[in-house]
């Protein structure tokens, strides 16, 4: 594409490289030709209208796509240089690198201390100094240890709305992934809720690549470093956050940024 | 008009249609309740035996039963349990009213419940007890009588259990015997062994053959001399009598301690009278054990099935096939399923089995006939489908996210299912369970052609080595209800019985299926997902 060397920003040693990816629902194609690359240890947010594709392409990223039955890609992503497609990479170990936040909370019906350390016992840690060490690190880094010290060994299905979401950040951060993937963490929470999280965000940053989806355009600018615009399926744009919502490339971008904003 | 538009437009009649099916409902729940329990809970409790004195100078002596307008001369009417079988050849007897002259309640009049031929009622003459020195109080002397016996009588049972497990002994032998004849080693020396073994047995059997016929000689000389309403004597051995009792002159804690008593025997005790009377523990025994075994072999083919069909099978033509048969196999009548059980279990799987692992045994079927394996399966396959339905449902009831979390911190599918899905899929699997599991435990029919028998010698489960016999036979509560209640000889005498036998099966399936619930709300209460 013509515009794409000066919408889309070039990144060096990208950890996610996407190259000419596609992909397709059956005959309908959700994803147009996208090639862009995301820094490590920086956030990354994808804006867009509803349908666009984020939540598809995000889902790329750790194969969650592959419980979808119909689906197609065509192109390439790495992550450190590797296809994660190819059919001899495990995605069991793919999915240790990168762990998700959905938008909807869904934590299992178990203690909330079993619930941090479940992707630590199906790697198989059993060591309970190991475990209990990883549920107070991981509850401390999604600001839920004081709320919930007391009560670590019960349900996890009596915490509040922001308190489940934020415990299904600590269960992605407590097998220490490279990445986290974030599908809109916050659109059914209340304000409190969302700041506590963007807190997070920011200082998980430098430590974990954060792609976050977010239909918030002020929550990409206060949290993100890059942002990627998506719009049915291609990528408009892509570049520093601050550049991005200053000064647009593209008509598209600015008439999107800017209609959210008035 | 505008009125009645309204009264339509908001259902009213509806929600009075729908408020009057459920009161129906529960109006014929309580109803059967009702009718079994006010007729069950009460049979043990001991009755008022009231001597009747006829205008004709006859008396009449026993229990009244009910009383009613005679349909035939409009006149009142009582009928008395009179008892005394092998006196009269009856138990009952309607009298008219008008026909009696006096009603009375004489305080010394004995009731005896025996071995055979039902109750005695009447009072007592002479103990003759060769041997025994009572004390000379003859109110209690004939309890005192039976007291006294209890030692020899413990002898005689001893003997024959003694007996029993002799019998036991010689049948595996034989057993042993026939299986090296088969295998034409007859003429090994273990064959020669076993048949020494076959002569030492039958030598200790006839000598307690013939230790029983003393003891029980030395026992039965022990009589009772009683005197029925009309002065008619007879002589009863006190070995014969179960039980005594004086109800018109028993305090209330007595008949506590007499209702404490049946209720112990209706339990723990093997029954008696072609079923009709004494207790139901064999038939108890077989009913708890058929709906556990039942379980155990449905319940985890159901949930594995309903597994299969909503995780792995690829939805397409053969599933949707599936499903539907499987959701129609509820609808089957149970008998087909009983025939279906005789043809390919009993006689297909058990028949296989004989030709296989006893031929030596043959033409006697050990597999290749009526047994609760066999009709456990039976049961198991009117189960299964409800099973797999809900297991299939509960499954797909799970909130998507639920399954993509745990995909997400790496677990495989099958730790999913294992560690996540099935205990939040749990509660419904076990509610399908529990509906399945009560329809199986009062089902009667496909049992009647897979090995339900009206009394059988042993238990399926005994201290004789396998200990679990799942070839024999077994009794049921749900069969014995059918068999005394309109196969017996004797219907009116078994009446109560009947009563006495639903109450217990529907007091046994309560238990197991309330048992099954709080477990279920159990597991709800901690696996629930609803706020999710
Ligand atoms: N399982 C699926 N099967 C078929 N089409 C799908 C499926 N999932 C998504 N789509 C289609 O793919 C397109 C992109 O969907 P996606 O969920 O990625 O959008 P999105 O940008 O996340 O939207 P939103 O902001 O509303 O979450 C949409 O047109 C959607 O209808
Ligand atoms: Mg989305």
């Amino acid at each position: 594409m013509s515009h794409a060397d000066t919408a889309i920003m070039a990144i060096d040693n990208p950890q996610v490289a996407v190259e000419h990816l596609n992909l397709f629902y059956g005959a309908s194609q959700a994803l147009k030709d996208m090639s862009f690359g995301i820094p490590q240890s920086q956030v990354t947010a994808l804006i867009g209208p509803s349908g666009c594709g984020k939540s598809t392409f995000l889902r790329c990223i750790n194969r969650m796509n592959d419980l979808v039955e119909g689906l197609r890609i065509e192109g390439l992503i790495a992550i450190d240089g590797e296809n994660i497609n190819d059919p001899s990479l495990d995605v069991i170990e793919l999915r240790r690198k990168v762990g998700m936040v959905f938008q909807k909370w869904n934590p299992f019906p178990k203690s909330i201390y079993e619930n941090v350390i479940y992707g630590l016992r199906i790697a198989g840690i059993k060591e309970r100094g190991v475990l209990d060490q990883a549920v107070e690190q991981s509850l401390k880094r999604a600001a839920l240890w004081d709320e919930v010290k007391d009560r670590l060994h019960q349900s996890a299905m009596g915490l509040s709305g922001g308190q489940m979401q934020r415990l299904c950040i600590a269960r992605a951060v407590a097998v220490n992934p490279e990445i986290i993937l974030m599908d809109e963490p916050c659109s059914a929470l209340d304000p409190r809720s969302t700041s506590r999280i963007e807190d997070l965000i920011r200082e998980l940053r430098g430590e974990y690549t954060i792609i976050i989806v977010t239909h918030n355009m002020q929550q990409a600018a206060r949290i993100s470093d890059y942002t990627a615009y998506m719009y049915l399926g291609e990528l408009i744009e892509y570049g520093p956050t601050q550049k991005l919502f200053t000064v647009p490339e593209r008509k598209e971008t600015e008439d999107y940024i800017t209609g959210r904003f008035g | 008009m505008m009125v009645t538009k309204k009264f339509w437009r908001q259902g009213e009649p509806y929600v009075w249609a729908t408020s009057l099916a459920l009161s129906l409902i529960l109006f014929m729940t309580f109803l059967l309740f009702y009718v079994v329990l006010a007729n069950g809970i009460m049979v043990f409790w001991p009755k008022k035996v009231t001597l009747a004195t006829l205008t004709d100078g006859g008396h009449l002596l026993g229990e009244i039963i009910q009383d009613e307008k005679n349909p035939a001369t409009g006149q009142k009417r009582v009928q008395f349990k009179i008892g005394n079988r092998d006196l009269y050849g009856l138990d009952f007897k309607w009298v008219d009213e008008a026909s009696v002259s006096n009603f009375s309640l004489p305080p010394d009049v004995y009731v005896l419940e025996r071995q055979e031929h039902g109750n005695f009622y009447g009072s007592l003459q002479e103990l003759r007890i060769p041997g025994l020195v009572l004390p000379a109080d003859k109110k209690e002397s004939l309890r005192a009588a039976l007291d006294a016996i209890l030692p020899q009588r413990a002898e005689v049972a001893e003997i024959d259990r003694q007996i029993a497990l002799l019998n036991r002994q010689v049948e595996s032998n034989n057993n042993k015997l026939a299986r090296l004849r088969y295998h034409k080693q007859e003429k090994t020396p273990s064959a020669a062994a076993l048949q020494e073994e076959a002569k030492k047995l039958k030598i200790e059997f006839d000598r307690l053959v013939v230790l029983l016929g003393s003891k029980r000689a030395i026992v039965s000389a022990n009589e009772a001399v009683m005197v029925d309403a009309g002065g008619q004597e007879k002589t009863i051995t006190l070995a014969n009598i179960v039980r005594c009792y004086q109800p018109n002159s028993m305090s209330w804690l007595q008949k506590c301690s007499y209702y404490g008593k049946r209720l112990g025997e209706l339990l723990f005790a093997e029954p008696r009278e072609s079923n009709t009377e004494g207790g139901l523990f064999p038939a108890i025994f077989g009913t708890i054990m058929l709906i556990l075994l039942m379980s155990i072999l449905s319940f985890p083919v159901g949930v594995i099935a309903g597994i299969y069909l909503r995780e792995y099978a690829k939805d397409g033509y053969l599933v949707k096939m599936v499903r539907i048969a499987v959701n129609n196999l509820a609808g089957i009548p149970s008998i087909v399923y009983g025939i279906f059980g005789l043809g390919f279990f009993v006689y297909g799987v058990g028949g296989q089995i004989d030709q296989l692992f006893f031929p030596e045994m043959l033409p006697t079927p050990t597999f290749g006939t009526g047994g609760i394996l066999w009709a456990s399966l039976t049961l198991g396959l009117l189960t299964v489908p409800v099973v797999i339905v809900a297991t299939e449902e509960a499954l797909g009831a799970i909130p998507p996210g639920i399954r993509e979390g745990s995909q997400a911190l790496a677990a495989t599918k099958f730790q999913t299912l294992t560690r996540i899905l099935l205990p939040i899929a749990s509660p419904g699997i076990l509610t399908g369970f529990i509906l399945a599991m009560a329809r199986a435990a009062g089902e009667v029919a496909p049992l009647m052609i897979t090995g339900v028998v009206k009394l059988a010698p042993a238990l399926p489960l005994d201290g004789s080595f396998p200990y679990l016999h799942l070839d024999r036979k077994f009794m049921h509560l749900g069969f014995h209800i059918y068999d005394i209640g309109f196969q017996s000889p004797n219907v009116e005498a078994a009446k109560p019985m009947v009563y006495v036998t639903t109450l217990l099966l529907i007091l046994i399936v309560l238990i197991m299926t309330s048992t099954a619930i709080h477990l279920r709300n159990k597991m709800r209460e901690r696996f629930s997902v609803a706020d999710l």
